[in-house]
């Protein structure tokens, strides 16, 4: 009986103290990162430019940042956010990656045998990877470990393929591709794009895939003035001034495609 | 002998594989096509001087140094400039070339005047020649010797480290050069003592080539160049490594030989500067160990720079059986090649082939902990777990564990149990940690 008496005393006492030490030591959060922070997508994605959805909620609470720089919040929780802060959002146009490559196996012919560690970077260091062209997509996946929303697949035919209804727009995978293949577009503007990365000449191209950008201009005569750019042997779309969807039908190389 | 020979920590010792070490030097034959590259050193790309279809002689400056850590190229024979265009470098890369179409004549320009009273020539004009000929460092790492003999102000050089180890299993290449031209490589570790003003000229040499000991031992006579052996342990020629070996010093991190008075020069670059400065030669060719099973008949050979792998493959009498792997180096810190279109530059010290059944595939598997990568890493790192957090993009925390003081030797991934792929995931991560440097260093220079 009389341990259970001790056990109880103690056990309130120590309640009272913990309460205690709380109350007068407690570390102070600011009511309003706290609000924020349960608002945060929680991703930690990076593509607001800070060092994770904490980083953001503190910036945005001093006054630092301001909201509508999250790729992935969406439009209400966005609402909620300026409420708390009383501020307008200033929400840029959202973003989309595309992997500017068409080299997948039926199209770019392997060169070597690459067996060494699973990642894009380390094929790149023994002899440029397995493929024969120097600027596509290596097929291994650093982007895919990358993305914190699960939205790039590695095709079974060696070639990473975003799918635009995932993409956030947070640029991790542009900042790991070692290639550099893979581009932050406008998604208002990327219906279209061209989908190959080589400024090389076209019978350069050709030996190593069949389904690079051939540097033909017919995009370009097809499309109105400025809407398509060529750049040496490159042809790119403008996205600042996109072409209709209709252009990919004159494309020889087919490797002006429709957003998959 | 009389002295204790010092180990240095950790290192291996995998087969020798030194078939072609009896295989005397072989002048290969002039070709009609060179494939020069137009950048064979490390640092800041260099700057062409001929155009296309000018006429060119053997010696000839083809390109010129683009800034201190330059070197400048020069025509390995005489002929027309065909093409200015790029080729297949042995890491995958495209670079910048030029096409030489022989003239089968090979009239030498030799532009250079020797120093025929090197003597008594002041060393900061023969410091000058080193730059002029073109010579970077010729055991692979192709850094610019000229930088090399600048060392930072105030920091006094005592002793030059010849290394004649080639500790890299399969080649022989400066092997064979210790043996055919040891006075040259003696002349030319006196033309650099001069240069850097030291007091002691050590030859080091592993004692797997006791032949290239006593030939080296007999050239030094009457001269204040000694020759030490060494005993036999892999990656006993890498520069730190090797300084430790020699003098007992220890580089700091980061660090280069010179922060411990010391200057590491191959053989194949000594012998290079002697006849740059005695003949007035430029660097336009090198001993070239061309090796492994599959060929019919190895050998070592003198190549022009820009001559392909192929006709160094064709020179060997071919192949008895097609190579799983070619390799450009040596089998432990060499890259693999797909390709044969790849000219041999001035850091190609030798081309392995390797057969089907010496290449074996593995599959990695979990990390046994056993700490034999430790045991075995010459700069006393912990390939093992740096490897795990490199896995895990860890890159800031590898960086903290000194990941950029890696040599790449590979030792921890040869003894690895588990075959752990553990040395290329450390070069990856020192190809992000360098970068992020970079970028940093450009951020700041923005401000």
């Amino acid at each position: 009986m009389t341990d259970i008496v001790m056990l109880t005393v103690v056990g309130v006492l120590m309640a009272l103290a913990i309460g205690l030490v709380a109350k007068f030591f407690g570390a102070k959060t600011d009511p309003l990162v706290e609000q924020l922070g349960e608002l945060m997508p929680g991703a930690n994605c990076g593509g607001c430019g800070f060092a994770g959805c904490a980083d953001y909620a503190n910036a945005m609470a001093a006054g630092k940042a301001k909201p509508g720089s999250c790729p992935s919040m969406s439009d209400e929780t966005l609402k909620k956010v300026c409420e708390l802060l009383g501020v307008q959002a200033e929400k840029g146009d959202p973003k989309v990656a595309v992997v500017c490559c068409s080299g997948d196996d039926h199209h770019a012919t392997r060169v070597a045998l690459y067996n060494g560690v699973n990642d894009c970077l380390n094929a790149m260091m023994v002899a440029g990877g397995a493929k024969g062209c120097t600027y596509g997509c290596l097929g291994l996946g650093s982007c895919a470990r990358a993305c914190p929303f699960g939205a790039i697949e590695i095709l079974p035919t060696h070639v990473a393929k975003i799918h635009p209804n995932l993409c956030k727009g947070c640029g991790k995978c542009e900042s790991v591709c070692p290639r550099h293949v893979i581009k932050l577009v406008p998604r208002s503007a990327a219906a279209i794009n061209v989908y190959c990365n080589s400024p090389e000449k076209a019978p350069v191209k050709k030996k190593v895939c069949s389904g690079g950008c051939i540097g033909c201009r017919k995009c370009v005569k097809a499309a109105a003035e400025g809407q398509m750019i060529i750049n040496g042997f490159l042809a790119a779309v403008n996205y600042d001034n996109p072409p209709p969807e209709s252009v990919v039908e004159v494309c020889p190389a087919k490797c002006l495609r429709k957003a998959e | 002998m009389a002295k204790k020979h010092i180990k240095f920590y950790g290192g291996v010792h995998p087969s020798e594989g030194k078939v072609s070490n009896s295989e005397s030097i072989v002048n290969a034959p002039l070709q009609e096509l060179y494939t020069v590259p137009l950048q064979q050193h490390i640092g800041a790309p260099t700057k062409p001087v001929v155009q296309k279809g000018d006429k060119v002689l053997r010696g000839q400056l083809l390109a010129e140094a683009g800034g201190f850590v330059s070197a400048p190229i020069h025509s390995p024979t005489s002929g027309t400039v065909k093409d200015l265009t790029t080729c297949l470098s042995a890491n995958g890369s495209k670079t910048p070339a030029m096409i030489i179409e022989s003239d089968g004549e090979d009239k030498t320009a030799d532009p250079l005047p020797p120093f025929e009273n090197w003597e008594e020539t002041d060393p900061a004009a023969l410091k000058a020649r080193v730059g002029e000929a073109g010579i970077v460092g010729m055991g692979g790492a192709m850094f610019p010797t000229i930088v090399k003999f600048s060392p930072p102000q105030g920091v006094v050089i005592d002793t030059l480290i010849l290394n004649g180890v080639e500790c890299e299993p399969c080649l022989t290449a400066d092997h064979r050069l210790m043996l055919e031209t040891p006075e040259v490589i003696i002349k030319g570790a006196r033309i650099i003592g001069r240069i850097l003003g030291v007091k002691r000229i050590v030859i080091a040499i592993e004692m797997n080539k006791p032949d290239a000991i006593d030939t080296l031992t007999q050239a030094a006579k009457g001269t204040d160049v000694t020759v030490m052996p060494l005993i036999v342990r892999y990656p006993q020629g890498a520069e730190k490594q090797l300084v430790y070996a020699v003098t007992g010093r220890t580089v700091p991190s980061g660090g280069l030989p010179a922060a411990v008075g010391c200057v590491v020069s191959n053989v194949a670059t000594t012998a290079a500067i002697c006849e740059a400065v005695c003949l007035g030669k430029p660097l336009y060719e090198r001993v070239t160990t061309v090796t492994g099973t599959p060929l019919v008949k190895p050998g070592n050979f003198r190549f022009r720079f820009g001559t392909l792998f192929r006709t160094a493959l064709e020179l060997c009498g071919g192949v008895s059986e097609n190579p799983a792997k070619i390799i450009s180096g040596g089998p432990m810190m060499g890259m693999a090649v797909y390709s044969l279109e790849i000219p041999i530059v001035k850091g190609t010290s030798g081309i392995t082939l390797m057969s089907r059944d010496e290449v074996v595939q593995y599959t990695p598997s979990a990390c046994l902990r056993c700490g034999r990568c430790n045991d075995v890493c010459p700069m006393t790192m912990m390939p093992g777990i740096l490897s795990a957090q490199i896995e895990h993009q860890r890159f800031e925390l590898a960086e903290k564990w000194h990941v950029l003081d890696c040599i790449e030797c590979g030792s921890c991934a040869y003894v690895c149990p588990a075959r752990r792929p553990l040395v290329q995931h450390i070069r990856r991560a020192k190809a992000v940690v360098s970068a992020a440097r970079k970028a940093a260093a450009a951020a700041a220079a923005k401000k």
